[in-house]
């Protein structure tokens, strides 16, 4: 069987990555393949990882507030690169208020601080769009 | 250590107490308890042992580890500083002046990221970013509304920026020039600690190479022309925010403390002349007594590295003078109220281990940006801390506590293995570029992720004692607006400056970047014809390069 391919992404300028580490460590240790981008990808930068390495997943953190102009910007992306089968999740400082826009956009969810890691990996397999395996 | 060493050790201390009252009185003539009783300046031990001087010793005094001043907060409180900035210069410049009428006694300056990475506001990867995480500067400009009408001979500023730290400061020295302040009045720090970029938070511009040359250039600089200035403040508050353990942020911060002094000595500096402006920064953590002997041991072991491996003999280049922020990454976005303790307990700690200087965060960081209201109870905590609990009135009220003083010693030396090992990797730089540091941070924290899952340790609200409860406070927003605007104000300010000495200054800053002479002067020379941070950052990217970071995961 497959592994569930996740890109672990974090656009904009902010350096904090503690949270994407810690996903991207307790996916791994969930049974998936996970590619982290490092710090300061833009919006461009991140879709073409997706397409390159073929998730089933990514997983966006931002936690300097500009969530609100770079999650759309990348489901814009991902949409005109035909990548509607990939399922994107985000996480971060993301005040509730933003959450039904963000949604409005194509992020499937949101999951803020103190969200459990198994949690996140249950979300995963239950919401893929892609069947893999 | 002798009954009579112990006792010369004492005198010493007391003509030190001596010397500073002759100076200046302490806050009151007469320390009481609330029940009346005396509080004395200092507790020792009844019959000292045989390492107590030499250990432990007196305030004041190698190896430091009661604390840098002789009567500590007697004699004056730590400063409060809360960190702050947001938006445009303006609107900050506004929440500055509330903060110093509520009683604030020193300013510290949030950039945005943008502006911590040397890009203007305009450029396309500042896209969504400006204004979000603190004010916006993208050239001298700005720097004036920011501090419009705060005399900068009457505060200190404290500013986080560290990749453009030169750019900023140069700034800061022309707003000064234009009130008719000169650079030897001028008081603050900026946070030039790249080091800890590469490792923990990322707002890094340059390879390691030139970055250090750049910090070594502004510390000679500051030396001659800005001597009140603390040209660095070497930070462990984010090792700690990426996930290490307290022993690991001692010894991560003094490890790169080391390497920016062996730097600045094989630039041919004196460790006495540099060395007094070198300040800290650590993280104040929910372990209570555990945070407490951090900090005890982290001036105990960093005197001791000053005199025995860099040879100096001011007192001053061997204490290590420290700001506190209280932890950001134990803030809970689940009932948030909850946090006024945790900050109110981790502020205690910084206290109790003699920080001088102390950033309380705010109740809601785990959702938003602080508002006004959360603010102003963050500082509130500080003034109950300061004025009511009693934990001022005598100096390191902990010491002698079997605990303490056996953590204090046990962090001492798991930090000093640590610190041996990255020698041996061949010092920080090393160990940051071979992914050392990173990967140990990294699995520190995931670490304590998996134990907060497991139940194992216990966050009230977050895995314990859980309520549905909705935060229902006021949120702050900056408005998107803010990019926008700050694109026309630098349209406006390209099209109006004198362009041509603009490019006679960049062109003359690229030769000394390529050549060997100091920097300073010729980055004050482009800030002062108003070239943008971006184009003197970008005139410098296209000598040094770019870091690229190692992917540690």
């Amino acid at each position: 069987m497959s592994k569930i391919r996740v890109l672990a992404a974090k656009p904009g300028l902010d350096g904090h990555d503690r949270g994407v580490k810690v996903i991207a460590s307790a996916l791994r240790d969930a049974g998936m393949e996970v590619i982290y981008t490092g710090l300061r990808q833009s919006p461009e930068q991140i879709v073409s990882a997706a397409m390159q390495e073929d998730v089933d997943v990514v997983c966006l953190s931002v936690l300097s507030g500009a969530h609100d102009y770079l999650f759309p910007r990348i489901m814009e992306l991902m949409r005109e690169k035909g990548l509607e089968d990939v399922l994107v999740i985000g996480g971060g400082i993301i005040p509730e208020e933003d959450i039904p826009a963000l949604k409005q956009a194509g992020i499937a969810d949101v999951f803020g601080p103190g969200t459990k890691t198994d949690e996140i990996v249950e979300y995963i397999k239950a919401n893929l769009k892609r069947s893999v395996g | 250590m002798s009954a009579s060493s112990f006792d010369g050790s004492l005198q010493k201390w007391q003509a030190s107490v001596d010397k500073l009252l002759a100076k200046r009185p302490e806050r009151k003539a007469q320390f009481n308890t609330i029940s009346d009783l005396p509080v004395d300046r200092l507790y020792l031990p009844q019959e000292p042992g045989e390492d107590y001087a030499g250990k432990i010793g007196f305030p004041g005094q190698y190896p430091y580890t009661r604390g840098v001043q002789p009567n500590m907060y007697r004699g004056r409180l730590w400063t409060m500083r809360q960190y702050a900035g947001f938006a445009t210069a303006a609107e900050s410049n506004k929440r500055y002046r509330y903060l110093l009428e509520q009683g604030q006694t020193g300013l510290s300056v949030a950039f945005d990221l943008p502006t911590q990475i040397g890009y203007d506001a305009d450029h396309a990867l500042a896209h969504g970013e400006v204004g979000k995480v603190g004010v916006s500067i993208s050239s001298l400009a700005d720097m004036e509304l920011l501090f419009d009408q705060i005399p900068l001979d009457k505060v200190s500023t404290s500013m986080t920026i560290n990749s453009p730290a030169s750019v900023l400061l140069a700034m800061y020295i022309a707003v000064a020039e234009k009130q008719g302040v000169t650079p030897d009045q001028l008081r603050g720090t900026i946070q030039n600690d790249i080091l800890k970029e590469y490792s923990s938070r990322g707002t890094y511009i340059f390879p390691p190479r030139p970055s250090m040359r750049i910090i070594t250039d502004i510390f000679a600089y500051c030396a001659q022309e800005v001597p009140q200035w603390n040209t660095i403040s070497i930070s462990g508050y984010h090792i700690r925010e990426a996930g290490s353990t307290a022993v690991q942020e001692v010894a991560f911060t003094l490890a790169n403390g080391m390497s920016y002094v062996q730097a600045a000595i094989e630039a041919g500096l004196d460790v006495d002349q540099f060395g007094p402006r070198l300040s800290f920064f650590f993280n104040a953590h929910s372990d209570f007594l555990e945070e407490v002997a951090k900090y005890r041991a982290a001036r105990r072991l960093w005197a001791r590295i000053m005199k025995e491996r860099f040879g100096a003999t001011n007192p001053k280049s061997q204490m290590i003078r420290f700001h506190t922020q209280t932890a950001g990454c134990s803030l809970t976005a689940q009932q948030p109220k909850n946090n006024i303790m945790r900050v109110a307990f981790q502020a205690m700690s910084a206290v109790l281990g003699g920080t001088q200087s102390l950033h309380t965060n705010s109740m809601d960081e785990a959702l938003c940006l602080p508002t006004q209201d959360s603010v102003t109870i963050a500082l509130r905590t500080q003034q109950v801390i300061g004025y009511e609990t009693g934990v001022t009135e005598t100096i390191d009220p902990l010491a002698g506590s079997y605990y303490v003083e056996a953590l204090t010693d046990e962090i001492e030396r798991n930090a000093e293995e640590y610190i041996k090992r990255i020698d041996e990797m061949g010092g920080s730089v090393s160990a940051i570029e071979q992914g050392f540091v990173q990967r140990e941070i990294q699995e520190a924290a995931y670490k304590y992720q998996k134990d907060v899952e497991s139940g194992e340790r216990v966050v009230v609200g977050v895995n314990k004692f859980i309520t549905n409860e909705e935060f229902t406070g006021e949120r702050l927003k900056v408005d998107p607006i803010v990019g926008q605007e700050q694109a026309k104000r630098l349209a406006k300010l390209r099209a109006e400056r004198d362009n041509a000495a603009v490019d006679a200054n960049l062109a003359a800053l690229k030769t000394a970047a390529q050549g060997t002479e100091n920097l300073m002067p010729r980055i004050l020379d482009c800030v002062r014809v108003y070239a943008t941070l971006g184009e003197i950052c970008d005139t410098m990217r296209g000598v040094y390069g770019e870091y690229q970071a190692p992917v540690t995961i």
